[in-house]
């Protein structure tokens, strides 16, 4: 799936990365715990994540996750836009809950890690 | 290839800082990417450790042909018993930690699992050093 079509699947706020929406994302994973997220060996994956903070873009940074998805309408501060910019991240602002967010992208074909 | 980082221990705001950079020199001397993953995540899982735990600390990184060897070294609290703290689910970490989306008893042994070889070494009131070796080949 294109980063654009997520966009569209969630209704979502395109906050930084328009560059890269063309890019494609095959896998999808929802945490708010980064350390899970940190256990995965997963390229194509888009994060989806109610945790709005900086650590949040480091996990990403070094778990090579091109696009973050901020569930239950969370912010995402300068801060975050400063470092995800810096790696070409999109960042991506969602007001549906986790699971709605989640069983949005899941029918537009994005698949589960495990 | 020698670098050294210091560690803010509590300062949640430049926990990644040193990963981070580690991991822009790695891919200026085009390590692989499944390679730099691998280091950088266990380095970041290492790094958080010494903010969320140890009062603070530093991060040696020595780039050889066929090996980066890294060491965490960390003035802190220092670790009790090294083998339940590598177990998956144990966990000292504070509330504060808890809500920055750490602290869930995962780091050390995610660390093991990236690292090729890795050595915990710990005394109880004076600090914890963690060494760890990538082959590049």
């Amino acid at each position: 799936m294109k980063i654009s079509r997520l966009l569209e699947v969630l209704d979502g706020e395109l906050v930084c990365g328009e560059r890269f929406l063309d890019n494609e994302v095959l896998w999808g994973f929802a945490s708010d715990l980064m350390s899970d997220v940190l256990t995965l060996d997963t390229d194509k994956l888009v994060l989806v994540t109610g945790l709005n903070n900086l650590q949040t873009i480091r996990t990403a940074e070094m778990a090579d996750i091109e696009c973050v998805v901020f569930v239950r309408n969370k912010k995402i501060l300068p801060p975050m836009i400063e470092i995800a910019s810096e790696h070409e991240m999109v960042l991506i602002e969602c007001r549906f809950s986790m699971f709605g967010a989640i069983a949005r992208l899941y029918e537009a074909g994005l698949k589960p890690v495990y | 290839m020698k670098f050294k980082y210091e560690i803010e221990g509590g300062n949640f705001s430049k926990a990644g800082n040193a990963s981070s950079a580690v991991k822009k020199i790695l891919k200026q001397l085009n390590v692989p990417p499944a390679i730099i993953k691998k280091l950088v995540v266990a380095l970041y899982e290492g790094e958080v450790n010494v903010v969320a735990h140890a009062w603070n600390g530093c991060i040696h990184v020595d780039i050889e042909a066929d090996r980066i060897f890294v060491s965490i070294e960390d003035e802190g609290p220092g670790i009790p018993d090294i083998e339940q703290a590598m177990q998956e689910g144990y966990s000292t970490a504070s509330q504060a930690v808890r809500e920055m989306g750490f602290g869930a008893g995962m780091g050390l042994p995610n660390m093991k699992k990236n690292a090729d070889y890795l050595n915990v070494k710990s005394e109880v009131g004076k600090g914890t050093t963690v060494e760890i070796i990538t082959f590049l080949k």
